[in-house]
């Protein structure tokens, strides 16, 4: 960081987030983009009415303000919270957020039209489900905003939410598939009629543990190597971890049946020792390691099949999905996504005015092909420019940040989600085999929706400690002299044993 | 730490830029084919909201659009059921559509650009008019007749096809298929339905989706036999032409015999004679000696070995017809391969060949030796019925010339009133035609072949069929392909149905 170190005016007290002043906190640009979020939501909802109805309810607004209100509660929460918190987050994520609800909304409208049925309420069907679960995700976010006033607090827990992250994720794969099976993956926790995916919260607890647990291994992981076609290979004792974790996320392919989240959780791994140790090695065994597993698993299915026919199949189908014995059986939703993105064409049918509900499962996973029919290929390159944004804002304050356990934080759920957005619409564009994840803060579904708002959080009281003014937090013994920022960043207070 | 972050940055940025490209492939490049894939529900609806065209004959309509109440306006509906199925085929909600239905495709949605003025008429005042309406060849008696006869045949024969053509012309005056099926159930806005009737149809052994009329190619046994004699009318011979029989022939390792007794035992007998008999140790002999040259080049003249021809509209695309073959009759050095020929020569062996090419080899026979291409869409009327198009008939090839068009007609003519062929005679007609009784498999029942043609009293040639009637049982297979040709070529003529 190069900002100034200024002495403190007012001393920071434990647990408040004061404001300096004459900081610019750039509170007021983020009240302004999130307004104007607000307005293409609700443009949205009305065009969808128009095309839809053939007219323009009057109350066509009232699922944007309900938004506009949400977001606004949690504004002010980071207004008092996380003053310095990066602007552009929360006004990219709810755009998102608000055009996935008005989305639902418009799926929910053209299914009680079929029906012949009256125009659904503002808190009916899947759209005004997922508002009630923004709520609920707003909520937590503004929780975890108010609870964690220092991320570097998390690093205690480390260990714990370690053993959390792995419990969840194992948890679909050991209940049985009644219990735990939809549409072939096995990453739920099904109750009556209430289901979880904890997958999507092991997310944020295992990039804690790697963080955590790579600040303290750095060292011993970056230097003890040995030297190998001009490229520093490690030791094999220093490999451990990596091939647990390389373990695991072929078990979470082969017994929950998805690849999608195995690329995951083990990219995510591997990044953040990338990043931890500046080891392109890593990079390199890494990568081998998993086009190997899966290039193994693909034959596997191909000869023994058992648990690996449901990765060779879907890789079959992303070979030729127009195959005829894919095209209207297990391929039928790739290829209706394909045709309808190709209908949608250049500009899309418009808001409303297309058939989405052509698409299986165009509530979750195929969200995007969904609006790609109507917002067509300029308003798809739009929303991905936006994740792209949120992404880079994410990795932002993880270069902007201090100390080593931000910057691994920030970056792995900054990478993670930008490698799940790549996974889910890569898969459903037939760039890559589909695997079932959900498109973050878009596809209906509390799980993921908190998940993604929890993460969102992290970002926020990340960028929030990296953009504050030096001062704002303790001053280092030895009076104004600028902190080793500069040598990685590293922060030795945060490696408490 | 913050070069690899950077570099992790990157990545990102490259992982979208794929996705970006790959939606520009799937939204720009690719959008056209997406958008009109058979397999787009989206297209469906755009199809279904406008009533598509009418496909008739002889006035009736043979698939008709009805209006309904679901997401799709209209539904298909075919009031004839089995008898013009192979014909006029199905458009089902997903998938391909068959037959007519998918050729005239096009026209039939209203999409067709001799529909334009339709099209910019319905831009302007808002009215959705339908498709365009074609208008069979086809002529109802002689199709209700063919395929009555064929289903109630007195064999008890489950499988089979006929097909009359007028030899002045081409147009097909008849086309059957047996067994048929009915195509409402596959059309039905219901997939489930549809999807279940498919199957269904699809897995039946007797394979009853395909039109085997043109569709089929099976050993046209002594029909074949025309090809020869006329081959050999060709090199210099006459209808008088003395040509070796007997009882037996056998040559390089084929033994042929005849199918009676009392058929050609004598040395020699005439090329007229030869036919009207349907001598097989006469016409190995005479295919041995002219060579298989000469036996593949006349077949060719006729029309064997084409494998691009369409039935249909004489201007664009119609049902595609399977090519009939005369097979290699060579051994694998590239010489003749001599048993080979002797069997060939009276249709067995690797000879294969369509229903329409043995209508078309007696429409050749009548017409003087010209063969007209065959078609089935007579008129195309947009959906005021104003004319858009009328079939212009054209000659599709000349495989012989007239004199021996009038020995082989002589001696076609000889096997009705004095051979073989004698249940096809119709009263106050002279009719022409050859028998063909052809071993397909052992232990199996022949296909019974009957090709022909009928000239009424001022000497103009009405009309040329084939009757093909798989697996015969209870001997003289031809015999009753014969007769049921003689009931189709009366009622072309005018002269019978009901």
């Amino acid at each position: 960081m190069t900002a100034p170190a200024v002495p403190a005016a007012t001393p920071a007290k434990a647990g408040e987030q004061t404001r300096i002043p004459g900081m610019r906190t750039h509170r007021n640009a983020e009240l302004g983009l999130l307004a104007f979020a607000m307005i293409i939501v609700a443009v949205y909802g009305a065009t969808v009415e128009a095309n839809q109805l053939g007219t323009i309810t009057r109350n066509f607004w009232v699922p944007a303000a309900l938004l506009s209100i949400l977001f606004l509660g949690l504004h002010l929460v980071v207004r008092f919270a996380a003053p310095y918190a990066d602007p552009a987050l929360i006004p990219a994520v709810a755009l998102i957020n608000g055009l996935g609800v008005g989305f639902l909304r418009r799926l929910d409208l053209a299914r009680a039209l079929a029906n012949k049925q009256p125009e659904p309420g503002v808190f009916a069907g899947t759209g005004g489900r997922q508002l009630a679960w923004t709520l609920g995700s707003l909520i937590l976010a503004a929780v975890l905003l108010l609870v964690i006033r220092d991320h570097k607090v998390v690093s205690r827990y480390a260990y714990t939410l370690g053993l959390v992250g792995i419990v969840l994720v194992m948890i679909p794969a050991a209940l049985p598939s009644s219990l735990s099976e939809v549409n072939g993956a096995k990453l739920w926790i099904k109750l009556g009629g209430f289901s979880i995916q904890p997958g999507e919260f092991a997310k944020l607890a295992l990039v804690s543990f790697f963080a955590y647990y790579l600040v303290r291994k750095r060292e011993v992981l970056s230097l003890a190597s040995r030297r190998f076609l001009g490229i520093d290979f490690p030791r094999g004792r220093d490999l451990g971890p990596v091939v647990t974790v390389w373990l695991l996320s072929l078990l979470v392919l082969v017994f929950e049946k998805d690849l999608g989240t195995a690329l995951l959780y083990f990219g995510l791994f591997v990044v953040t020792l990338y990043v931890a140790t500046e080891r392109a090695s890593w990079l390199i065994i890494g990568l081998l390691m998993f086009f190997g597993g899966v290039y193994v698993a693909y034959l596997l299915g191909a000869s023994v099949g058992g648990p690996f026919a449901n990765f060779y199949q879907r890789a079959s189908i992303w070979l030729d999905p127009f195959a005829p014995e894919y095209v209207t059986g297990k391929g039928y939703q790739l290829v209706q996504s394909l045709l309808g993105l190709g209908t949608g064409g250049l500009f899309g049918s418009g808001p409303g005015a297309g058939s989405p509900g052509l698409v299986p499962e165009v509530r979750t996973d195929f969200i995007f092909a969904g609006m790609g029919e109507e917002i067509g290929l300029f308003g798809l390159s739009a929303l991905l420019v936006i994740y792209l944004l949120i992404v880079e804002r994410g990795l932002r304050a993880g270069l902007a940040v201090r100390d080593s356990f931000g910057k691994l934080v920030a970056g792995g759920l900054a990478f993670t989600l930008g490698l799940q957005i790549f996974v889910i619409v890569g898969g459903i564009t037939g760039l890559i085999p589909l695997t079932g994840q959900t498109t973050p803060f878009m596809s209906a579904g509390g799980s993921s929706l908190m998940a993604n708002w929890l993460l969102v959080a992290m970002l926020l009281r990340i960028s929030d400690a990296a953009r504050r003014p030096a001062s704002g937090g303790p001053v280092p013994a030895g009076g104004p002299k600028n902190p080793p920022a500069q040598l990685h960043g590293a922060m030795t207070e945060v490696i408490r044993p | 730490m913050n070069a690899p972050l950077r570099r992790a940055g990157v990545v990102i940025l490259v992982l979208f830029g794929l996705l970006f490209a790959n939606l520009n492939w799937i939204q720009a490049y690719k959008a056209d084919k997406y958008r009109n894939s058979p397999y787009n529900g989206r297209v469906q609806v755009a199809e279904y909201s406008r009533p598509r065209g009418v496909i008739e004959a002889n006035g009736e309509p043979l698939a008709e659009s009805k209006a309904t109440d679901d997401r799709l306006k209209y539904l298909r509906v075919y009031p004839d059921k089995l008898v013009y199925a192979p014909v006029v085929g199905y458009k089902p909600v997903n998938g391909a559509a068959t037959g007519i239905e998918r050729s005239e495709n096009d026209f039939l949605a209203g999409t067709s650009n001799r529909l334009v003025a339709d099209r910019l008429a319905e831009m302007f005042t808002g009215d959705n008019s339908g498709g365009g309406n074609v208008v069979l060849t086809i002529n109802n008696k002689t199709q209700q007749t063919a395929y009555r006869e064929l289903v109630n045949n007195q064999r008890n024969v489950g499988k089979g096809a006929a097909v009359a053509v007028d030899p002045r012309t081409g147009a097909i005056q008849a086309m059957v298929s047996m067994p048929s099926y009915d195509p409402n159930p596959l059309v039905s806005h219901d997939s489930k339905v549809a999807d279940a009737a498919f199957d269904k149809l699809n897995k039946d052994s007797d394979k009853p989706l395909i039109n085997r009329a043109i569709g089929e190619t099976l050993p046209p046994g002594s029909t074949f036999k025309t090809i020869v004699a006329a081959a050999a009318l060709q090199s210099g011979y006459t209808e008088e032409t003395r040509i070796p029989a007997g009882s037996v022939y056998s040559h390089a390792g084929a033994v042929i015999r005849n199918a009676e007794e009392e058929t050609c035992p004598g040395k020699e007998i005439s090329l007229k004679e030869a036919l009207t008999e349907s001598c097989n140790t006469g016409f190995a002999q005479l295919g041995v000696a002219l060579g298989a040259d000469k036996v593949k080049k006349t077949a060719s003249a006729f029309g064997f070995e084409q494998d691009d021809l369409t039935v249909g509209n004489l201007d664009g695309s119609g049902l595609p017809v399977a090519a009939s073959r005369t097979g290699a009759i060579a051994n694998p050095d590239g010489s003749t391969d001599q048993g080979a020929l002797a069997q060939s020569s009276i249709g067995q062996r690797d000879v294969r060949m369509t229903p329409l090419q043995g209508a078309l080899i007696a429409a050749t026979v009548a017409d003087g030796g010209q063969q007209m291409r065959p078609y089935l869409v007579q008129r195309l009327l947009s959906s005021d019925r104003s004319v858009v198009y009328t079939a212009n008939p054209k000659v599709l090839r000349r495989p012989i010339d007239a004199s021996v068009a009038a020995a082989m007609k002589d001696m076609m003519v000889s096997v009705v009133e004095n051979g073989t062929g004698k249940r096809a005679q119709i009263s106050g007609m002279t009719v022409g035609g050859k028998t063909g009784t052809a071993q397909n498999a052992v232990n199996a029942n022949p296909h019974g072949w009957f090709i022909g043609f009928a000239i009424n009293e001022s000497g103009q040639p009405v009309s040329a069929v084939c009757v093909m009637l798989e697996n015969v049982s209870g001997g003289h297979a031809s015999a009753e392909a014969a007769r049921i040709a003689g009931l189709i070529m009366k009622a072309a003529a005018g002269r019978g149905g009901d």
